[in-house]
């Protein structure tokens, strides 16, 4: 699953990211590596941003970026 | 002594070097506001020492022109000691940039900041262990009150004496092979400088950093070379070269994380995830949005308005005097008067609604609302075909176009950055807000006023709209990607300094112009110069039905906005505006002077971010929507009255 698909206030783990080199850096720089947990915090009004928690800072990521986040639910 | 602060955005190093320079960098709680760096000189324990606050980045890559900047300074070898300032409750993360400033072997401190955020949180962490593992001093800080800064200079200078390097801390061993076959080869075969360390070139290539690639580029062989060993890393690993890398690093930072830290209970709530809850709510965050913004609004108009009227009056009486001490056509009448005038605009219509906009800006920024609008407006900056980080040059330009303009930087497109440059000059700054609020909302009335930033925010929404259809930006662009941090009180005399210093701009820079124009204008009216000026404008001023005298005020207006306000005024011979121009003609002025051309101060920005034509293009650009617009106002009014 993508992770603009993980339910509010759910871990997921990151498995892969679609994309080029600039969206891995960036993210990468965020701190979202494959590998590391993220947990949903809420959804943005209409098709707005996510917001996520990853290693204790809070990232708002756009939803197109999110769906290009490849991740598996942990609990 | 150089040393240069780096570190993320927002992990307090403008508040750590504010506390040695003295309030000379704007901090904030804004990923990225630091965008040019500043610098400053102080002396610690009989050191001269220079102390450059770089700009935050999350990375050494090249991603930005922020950090290419960051990048180029702690290469330049202009720098003795590189102080990383890391926030320690996002050790992690940050522990990321602080192994790559390792790979630039210069002598480091490392300062762990925010540590009651990070005891907050229940991580713990073994400072001594920390230094060991990396080589360098680690001092735990609170920046705010101050605890530990002391000793962290202590540090520093005991860095630069020893001139003491930190530990190259090594990735798995086959990537080290590859690093140093590498090594070697750029080593003999190319013109390697000695500023930058053969080991971080090479980890540089296999990244494919842009920056360093477009240098090999020209030297083809060499560069097949280094594609050779990019393959060979993505052959053993299945994945890019630079993910490779960016892997290592982030498990090398996560191993020294734990073996340096624990996690001694779970982070207490605090009622700011409350608070989040509602003001990043689906619904009730927007509701809270428009709340906080009127009440801005009122709060501003309320103080501005209430101090305005009775010195007004006071001035007023004062120029009555001067009219009947020097007689009425004497130069000495026309020069006092002119003096006299450019202070009363200065202290009673500029300044009551300037101090509580600077303020109240400052507060915004440092509890750090400005990134909850960026989340929340996101998907309608998209709507209107504009990346969602571009509020942030967009709000900015509430207090001033310049630094606006300046951070279109944080952009990654070029055509995105030109086109968010020229809309956000169109956002009214706060010299146009006082013009707002002094004519319109004093003279008319408060909604009028908002009636006219409801106008602006739709015509940048539409130009926006336009000019992103016009230069298109790559579909590939990212979305969204923007720290929250977390919100922290205001400390009171961060905010008032950061204020007093916007404000202290005004008054030594501005203000002075604000009465050498005033006396000026003065001049050309006692010699009947501003006859010309007023006939050259006069096919202007007519289409819009303004009074002819109005013409100069606006040539005055392209070297400060207050400038036409004021102007106006004595222009008018009156203060009592409402005497001589109608409430239609008051606002079509307002409308114009909102929109048209920026000033010089901005316009030389433009200059320098996207260029001479680009800088052109927003003069004529500016210059037919002010036009097109007041044109329309008037024409409106004209048919509803
Ligand atoms: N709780 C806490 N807040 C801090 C500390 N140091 C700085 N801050 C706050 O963190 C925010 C960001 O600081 P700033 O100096 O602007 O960070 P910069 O982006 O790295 O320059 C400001 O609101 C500061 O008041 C600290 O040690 N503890």
């Amino acid at each position: 699953m993508t992770l603009d698909q993980v339910y509010e206030n759910r871990k997921a783990k990151v498995i892969d990211i679609k994309g080029g080199i600039g969206i891995r850096q960036r993210l990468g720089q965020m701190g979202i590596h494959p590998g590391d947990e993220i947990t949903m915090l809420r959804y943005g009004a209409l098709r707005g941003p996510i917001l996520i928690e990853v290693h204790g800072s809070q990232v708002a990521l756009g939803r197109g970026i999110a769906s290009r986040i490849m991740v598996e639910e942990t609990e | 002594m150089r040393i240069a602060l780096a570190g993320q955005p927002n992990c307090g190093k403008s508040t750590i070097f504010n506390n040695i320079a003295g309030y000379k960098a704007i901090t904030s709680n804004f990923p990225g506001t630091t965008v040019k760096y500043m610098e400053t000189r102080t002396h610690v324990f009989g050191f001269t020492c220079d102390c450059v606050d770089l700009p935050g980045t999350y990375s050494l890559t090249a991603g930005d022109p922020a950090e290419l900047e960051a990048r180029r300074h702690l290469l330049s070898g202009d720098v003795d000691v590189i102080l990383n300032v890391v926030d320690a409750s996002l050790l992690i993360r940050s522990l990321e940039l602080t192994l790559q400033f390792l790979e630039l072997e210069v002598p480091m401190v490392l300062c762990l900041n925010m540590m009651d955020e990070a005891q907050r949180k229940g991580i713990q962490i073994d400072v001594k262990k920390l230094s060991d593992l990396l080589g360098i001093p680690v001092v735990p800080t609170i920046a705010i009150t101050g605890k530990g800064l002391q000793e962290l200079f202590v540090e520093v200078l005991k860095v630069y004496e020893a001139k003491r390097k930190g530990k190259t801390l090594k990735f798995s061993k086959d990537i080290e092979a590859i690093i140093s076959d590498l090594g070697s080869v750029l080593h003999s075969e190319w013109p390697v400088n000695e500023k930058v360390p053969s080991r971080f070139l090479a980890i540089k290539l296999l990244e494919k950093d842009e920056f360093f690639i477009k240098e090999v580029r020209g030297v083809i062989h060499l560069f097949k070379e280094i594609e050779k060993f990019q393959e060979q890393l993505e052959q053993i690993h299945g994945v890019p070269s630079d993910e490779v890398i960016s892997s290592e690093r982030h498990a090398l930072a996560m191993n020294l994380f734990e073996r340096a830290s624990t996690v001694i209970h779970p982070p207490k709530k605090d009622f700011r995830i409350v608070i989040d809850h509602w003001v990043m709510h689906k619904f009730f965050g927007y509701l809270i949005l428009a709340g906080v913004f009127y009440g801005f609004f009122n709060f501003i108009f309320g103080i501005g308005g209430y101090i305005e009227e009775p010195l007004m009056t006071l001035f007023n009486e004062w120029i009555g005097d001067l009219e009947e001490l020097f007689g009425k056509e004497s130069l000495a009448l026309f020069l006092s008067k002119g003096v006299l005038q450019g202070i009363a605009g200065g202290i009673a219509i500029v300044l009551p609604y300037l101090v509580p906009f600077l303020i109240g800006l400052s507060i915004l920024e440092d509890i750090g609302y400005l990134p909850r609008v960026a989340f929340l407006m996101d998907i309608f900056m998209h709507r209107i075909g504009l990346h969602g980080k571009s509020i942030i040059p967009f709000i900015l330009g509430y207090g001033c176009s310049v630094p606006a303009v300046m951070a279109t930087r944080i952009l990654e497109f070029p055509q995105h950055r030109f086109i968010v440059s020229i809309l956000t000059t169109m956002i009214p700054c706060a010299a146009r807000i006082t013009i707002i609020f002094a004519l319109v909302a004093f003279l008319i009335s408060p909604n009028a006023a908002l009636a006219i930033f409801a106008l602006n925010i739709l015509v940048v929404a539409i130009f926006g709209k336009i000019l992103s259809l016009l230069f298109p930006y790559p579909e590939a662009s990212l979305g969204l990607i923007l720290e929250i941090p977390a919100y922290q009180l205001p400390p009171v005399r961060n905010t008032l300094k950061k204020s007093w210093y916007r404000i202290r701009e005004f008054i030594v820079i501005a203000w002075p112009i604000l009465i050498i124009g005033s006396v000026l204008l003065a001049l050309l009216e006692y010699g009947g110069g501003e006859k010309y000026i007023n006939w050259f404008l006069s096919p202007l001023t007519h289409a819009l039905g303004l009074p002819f005298p109005v013409g100069t005020t606006l040539i005055f207006g392209l070297l400060r906005k207050e400038l036409s306000l004021i102007m106006l005024t004595q222009a008018l011979g009156t203060t009592q505006v409402l005497t001589v121009m109608t409430k239609t003609q008051i606002i079509v002025f307002t409308v114009f002077i909102t929109f048209y051309i920026p000033c010089l101060a901005t316009i030389a920005a433009l200059w320098k971010e996207i260029g001479k034509k680009g800088a052109l293009l927003t003069i004529l650009f500016t210059l037919s929507v002010a036009i097109l617009l007041a044109l329309a106002t008037r024409v409106f009014f004209g048919i509803v009255r």
